[in-house]
C-alpha cells in the first residue's frame, strides 16, 4: 500500500524552476531513495512534503488524504518527520533536550521516556553525552543526535536529507546501518543521498532525479547495476 | 556614611528598573535578531495606562496593576503582529526601521490621546513612604524593587531553562526553520516572547512612575536607550547579562554622581560613555553569547 505518493509535483524558486512536475510513491515499510546531482531537486522534493516550501503545481497524498497545502506543524502530527540536511541539531540545547524537542508535539510522558531509552539504545554514544550542549558535539555524534531526534516523533515516515554528508566512512557506515534498523521496525523511509551507492545498497526502490525531472526508477538493485546509474552516480565506468 | 548607603540603595532601586526593561530587550533581540525600538515606548505606554487605571478610574491599585500589565503585554504582542510579523523573513534592517516607525507613532499617539501635559504618576501602597535602616533613610521602594526584580528574573530563568515553553523559545532562538520541523508553533513563542518582554516592561514603567513620578509622552525614550545600553553592556541576548548590565549602569550613574556632585549635569551621559568604552573593548559584553557550534 502506498503510504506517501507524490503527484506531478512542480516548485519555482523565483523565476527558477526546481521540480519540473515529478511523481513518486513510497509504499508502506519501504526504504526509497532519490538519488541524483547537485542542484537536481532532491531536497526541495523533501522540504516540499514537509510543507517548508511553497508548490506550484501537483498533489502530496499520505495515507489516502491530500497533504500537499499543509503547514510543517500539521505534517509533523500526521508523523512525516524530516532530518534535515547538515544535522540541524540545536547547539545551545542539551543532547536530552535536543531529543526532547524533537517529541514536541507529544502529551504521553511515559511513552516519550520510553523512546528516549530506545534512541539511546541505538546510539550509547547520545546517552553517555545526554548533558552536553549538542553545539559541541562532532559531526557524527550531531548527525546521530538528528536521527534520534526526529525517531522522538515516532514517525511513520521519516524522511532524511543526506545523513552521510561530511561524515567520516566508518560513521557513514554507522548511520547506513541505523537506517536499516529504523525500517526494520516498522518506520518507512525516505532518504535522499549523494552517496548512491551506499543508498542503493539498503534502498528497496529508488529513484533518479535529474534537473527537475525523474529520469529512472527501479529497484535498488537494479539500479545499482544499470549501466547508465554507474557511469553517472556511482563513478564506475563500463568494462 | 548615611549617605553613602541611600545612594547604594537609590543605584540598586534604578539598576534593579533597568534590568526589568533590558530583558525585553535582549529577549527580543535572542529570537528575532531584532533591536526592539519601541521597547521604550511600551514602557510610556503602561505608565499612562497606569495613570488612567488608578488616577482617572479609581481602580484599586491591586487591581490596576494586573489590568496594566495584561494591557501592556497585549499592546507588545499586537506590535510584535502588526509591525513585525510580516516582515519577519526580510532583511534585518528592515525590522530595525519598522522598530522605529513603532516607536514614533506610540510616541505621537500618545501625544494626540493623552496630550503633552505632564501628569502625575499616581503613587502606589506605601512604596513612596520612607523606613529607616540603621540610621539610614531610604523609601520602600529601594528594598521592593530589588526583591521584585530578583523574583520575576528567577522566574523567567525557571520559565526559560526548565519548561516546554522555554525549550522552544531557546529552539526558535537559533533556528526557526528546524524549530518548525519539530512541531514547534513558531508564531506563538514569538508572540510570548513579546509578551513576557512587555510584561516585565510593565513592571518596570510602574515602579519608575514611583520613583520619578511625572508622565509625558517622550518619558520611554531615555530609560529605554539607557536599558537598551544595559543589555548590550551584559551582552545582548543574555539575559542574566542583562540583569547584571542593568544593576551596573543604575550603580555606576548614581555612585559617579555622589562621588562627584560636579558632574550631576552629565548624569545621563555616562550610559551612552559606557556603552562607547564596551563596544570597544568587548563588543560582545559581559556575558556575550556563548558560541558553541563545532563546525
Amino acid at each position: 500500500m502506498s503510504l506517501l505518493e507524490v503527484k506531478n509535483l512542480q516548485v519555482h524558486y523565483g523565476g527558477i524552476e526546481a521540480l519540473k512536475g515529478i511523481s513518486f510513491e513510497v509504499n508502506e515499510g519501504e526504504i526509497v531513495t532519490l538519488i541524483g546531482a547537485n542542484g537536481a531537486g532532491k531536497s526541495t522534493t523533501l522540504r516540499s512534503i514537509c510543507g517548508l516550501v511553497q508548490k506550484s503545481g501537483g498533489e502530496i497524498v499520505y495515507q489516502g488524504k491530500p497533504i500537499t497545502n499543509l503547514a510543517t506543524q500539521k505534517t509533523v502530527e500526521q508523523g512525516i518527520v524530516l532530518v534535515p540536511e547538515g544535522r540541524r541539531v540545536f547547539p545551545n540545547l542539551t543532547v536530552l533536550e535536543n531529543l526532547k524537542i524533537g517529541a514536541y508535539l507529544r502529551k504521553d510522558d511515559a511513552g516519550i521516556q520510553e523512546d528516549i531509552k530506545h534512541v539511546y539504545g541505538f546510539f550509547p554514544r547520545l546517552e553517555e553525552r545526554h548533558w552536553q550542549m549538542a553545539g559541541t558535539l562532532s559531526g557524527g555524534e550531531q548527525q546521530m543526535l538528528a536521527v534520534g531526534r526526529a525517531l522522538m516523533a515516532r514517525p511513520k515516515l521519516i524522511m532524511m536529507d543526506e545523513p552521510s554528508l561530511g561524515l567520516a566512512p566508518l560513521v557513514v557506515r554507522d548511520i547506513f546501518s541505523i537506517i536499516t534498523r529504523i525500517n526494520s521496525e516498522g518506520v518507512t523511509v525516505l532518504l535522499i543521498e549523494q552517496n548512491a551507492n551506499a543508498a542503493l545498497r539498503i534502498a528497496h526502490r529508488g529513484y533518479v532525479l535529474e534537473t527537475g525531472n525523474i529520469a529512472m526508477s527501479n529497484t535498488g538493485h537494479a539500479l545499482l547495476n544499470d549501466d547508465r546509474v554507474r557511469q553517472a552516480y556511482l563513478g564506475k565506468s563500463e568494462k | 556614611m548615611a549617605l553613602f548607603w541611600q545612594n547604594v540603595a537609590n543605584g540598586l532601586t534604578v539598576g534593579s528598573l533597568y534590568a526589568l526593561v533590558a530583558i525585553g530587550y535582549t529577549m527580543v533581540y535572542g529570537i528575532l535578531r531584532l533591536i526592539n525600538f519601541a521597547h521604550g515606548d511600551i514602557f510610556m505606554m503602561a505608565m499612562y495606562f497606569a495613570f488612567f487605571a488608578i488616577s482617572i478610574f479609581y481602580i484599586p491599585w491591586y487591581i490596576a496593576i494586573i489590568l496594566v500589565l495584561v494591557a501592556t503585554m497585549l499592546l507588545g504582542m499586537l506590535i510584535e503582529k502588526t509591525a513585525y510579523a510580516p516582515i519577519r523573513n526580510a532583511p534585518r534592517i528592515s525590522l530595525l526601521i519598522s522598530s522605529i516607525g513603532v516607536s514614533y507613532l506610540l510616541e505621537n499617539l500618545a501625544t494626540v490621546l493623552f496630550t503633552g501635559v505632564p501628569r502625575q504618576f499616581p503613587s502606589i501602597g506605601s512604596l513612596q513612604n520612607s523606613l529607616v535602616i540603621g540610621g539610614v533613610t531610604i523609601q520602600q521602594l529601594a528594598i521592593y524593587t530589588p526583591v521584585v526584580m530578583l523574583i520575576l528574573v528567577a522566574l523567567l530563568l525557571t520559565l526559560i531553562n526548565k519548561t516546554k515553553t522555554g525549550m522552544a523559545m531557546r529552539a526558535v532562538s537559533k533556528d526557526f526553520e528546524t524549530a518548525k520541523l519539530m512541531g514547534v508553533n513558531i508564531n506563538r513563542t514569538i508572540s510570548s516572547t513579546f509578551a513576557i518582554g512587555s510584561m516585565l516592561a510593565a513592571v518596570g514603567a510602574i515602579m519608575w512612575g514611583q520613583k520619578y513620578p511625572q508622565i509625558q509622552p517622550y518619558i520611554g525614550v531615555m530609560p529605554g536607550l539607557k536599558c537598551f545600553i544595559a543589555a548590550v553592556i551584559g551582552g545582548i541576548g543574555n539575559i542574566k547579562g542583562a540583569v547584571v548590565g542593568g544593576l551596573l549602569l543604575g550603580m555606576l550613574e548614581i555612585m559617579i554622581v555622589y562621588a562627584q556632585p560636579g558632574l550631576s549635569g552629565y548624569k545621563d551621559a555616562f550610559a551612552f560613555v559606557a556603552l562607547i568604552l564596551v563596544l570597544l573593548i568587548r563588543p560582545t559584553g559581559l556575558f556575550g553569547e556563548k558560541v558553541t557550534d563545532k563546525v
